[in-house]
């Protein structure tokens, strides 16, 4: 890092190592690959609708949660707020974001694109705009995304979809 | 119901205008097309209102609106809502902060309203720098919202006359609503997308951070120009004298997101009054944006060098002769009661007219 970069003053920011990125950058790499299991994910889980609702949401919950935690734990550093938006922010997930931007980054990206906050973590949403250039449907990347819901935090954000989607081709509300 | 009309006095708000989002000043003079004017306020460590007061008076008759910071830096200072609900007492134009850092949800709302009651008229919402940058860094990083929600928030609020939430709102909050954007960080494609995107969230004006590198910003605003992002929002870039080169390494060392060029320190460097020679570039810089195409106005962000603000937009002409809103002097106590007095003697006299004129033509 140059001498003349933002450094802040008496504060000891968290140190990791670059290492500790590795996986989350190839994911951000292979956005392109990602986007496309997502998407063939995401319409085997709508076929299982019929399966989902004869377990019941709620009871499916509970492995579905354990395999979704463990699987984007791994590939995205996954924090299970329950609104995914990585195929909107091209596979780099906001809620590793210090101040957890869901909307594009601040103003205090350093010149190197590092975080602000954490001067050895990548910008995650230097990430994501370029995880969303590869990707298919990388313009998702200019949607508004709402507001956390806190109260989601922890849930299966893929049944929530499948959910969701299910109750639109059915034209009825969950 | 009957409703009790309060007298506002100098802070009364302004008569609405068809097609205004809110009854400000600041509204009014950019959508006239003229080049604004903000400058910022630096908040007080202290509870007296007078040192508000006399911060604000540095500006009279030279910005259009006041910026008041929601703890800037991360530092602890009055709070946003109070040195706005001082400065509409007196009859100033605040533009009030709301950083994410800082308040949930529930608060800001609240907070939002608040201010429109005590007429604050321009809301600027901001993401807010990170705890770590201030002074009390083991403080809980809130960022309920960023500042993308927090733009569509206050819309909804005022446009729909709802909460988040949905519960309703009797009286919308009449705000002139804006943003901040950065040019001088990475990702730099992404960052008039990032405009794109905060115009669609609901921004009517934007200031930008501090500009010390014209080709940046001349590369920036080409690609607004392109998506015709400038005729959709007001764009106010952020201007500041640097008052060393010291200072100017210290900024750019322990402040997020500011770029200054190695150039603009060197030249700081070889000059013989530094603080001078700050002041020159900050002019030249206003002088170029002044001339910049799709550029609304000017944010002048003197930090601890408030005196100079005046100086500067003076110096450098961009109001071309136009003055803005200044707090005309209310008569104190004693003149008035001079006046009373003198009257009071004169009461029995009977005074010609014509000796009053031939009284006052000797004099001169």
């Amino acid at each position: 890092m140059p001498k003349s970069a933002y450094h802040p003053a008496k504060t000891s920011p968290i140190v990791r190592s670059r290492a500790a990125f590795n996986i989350r950058l190839w994911s951000v790499r292979h956005s392109r690959g990602l986007e496309w299991v997502y998407k063939l994910l995401a319409k085997f889980f709508l076929k299982l609708h019929p399966f989902w609702n004869l377990v019941g949401y709620k009871r499916a919950e509970k492995p579905v949660v354990f395999v979704e935690k463990a699987v984007k734990s791994l590939l995205f550093d996954c924090r299970m707020c329950g609104q995914c938006a990585l195929s909107d922010t091209g596979m780099s997930c906001p809620m590793n974001c210090p101040k957890s931007l869901r909307n594009g980054p601040c103003g205090g990206v350093r010149a190197n694109g590092s975080c602000e906050v954490e001067p050895d973590m990548p910008c995650v949403w230097v990430e994501a705009w370029k995880g969303s250039q590869n990707m298919k449907g990388g313009s998702a990347i200019m949607k508004v995304q709402e507001p956390v819901n806190h109260s989601y935090r922890g849930s299966s954000s893929w049944l929530r979809v499948t959910a969701e989607e299910a109750a639109r081709n059915n034209g009825t509300k969950i | 119901m009957t409703q009790v009309k309060h007298d506002f006095g100098d802070s009364a708000p302004l008569p609405p205008v068809a097609g205004h989002a809110s009854r400000g000043r600041l509204e009014r003079v950019l959508r006239a097309g003229e080049f604004a004017v903000t400058a910022e306020l630096n908040p007080p460590d202290s509870a007296d209102p007078n040192e508000v007061f006399e911060r604000g008076a540095i500006f009279d008759g030279w910005v259009d609106g006041i910026n008041a910071t929601d703890g800037s830096g991360a530092n602890c200072h009055m709070s946003s809502v109070s040195i706005c609900a001082l400065l509409t007492r007196v009859g100033y134009s605040p533009i009030m902060q709301i950083s994410c850092r800082d308040h949930n949800r529930i608060a800001i709302q609240g907070n939002v309203l608040g201010a429109a009651a005590m007429g604050v008229n321009n809301i600027l919402c901001l993401t807010g720098d990170g705890v770590q940058a201030g002074d009390q860094p083991g403080a809980k990083p809130v960022f309920d919202l960023d500042c993308m929600s927090l733009l569509r928030t206050v819309r909804q609020m005022r446009d729909e006359g709802r909460f988040l939430s949905g519960r309703k709102i009797t009286a919308p909050p009449q705000v002139f609503l804006g943003a901040a954007i950065n040019p001088f960080a990475p990702p730099y494609d992404f960052r008039p997308q990032r405009l794109a995107k905060k115009i669609e969230a609901g921004a009517q004006f934007v200031q930008s951070q501090y500009c010390f590198d014209i080709l940046m910003l001349e590369r920036y605003m080409e690609q607004v120009r392109d998506m015709g992002l400038d005729e959709k929002c007001f764009i106010l870039v952020g201007v500041g004298p640097l008052a060393s080169a010291r200072a100017a390494k210290w900024i750019r060392s322990n402040v997020p997101g500011i770029h200054i060029p190695d150039a603009v320190i060197d030249r700081l460097e070889g000059a013989e009054d530094q603080k001078l020679e700050g002041k020159n570039i900050c002019i030249e810089m206003l002088q170029q944006i002044r001339e910049m195409p799709g550029i609304s106005g000017a944010h002048v962000m003197a930090y601890r060098q408030e005196e100079l603000v005046a100086d500067i937009v003076h110096e450098s002409g961009i109001l071309k002769g136009r003055q803005p809103w200044k707090r005309e002097a209310a008569p104190g106590f004693e003149t008035v009661s001079d006046a009373l007095e003198t009257a009071r003697e004169q009461f029995d006299n009977a005074i010609k007219p014509q000796d009053l004129v031939a009284a006052v033509s000797e004099e001169q």
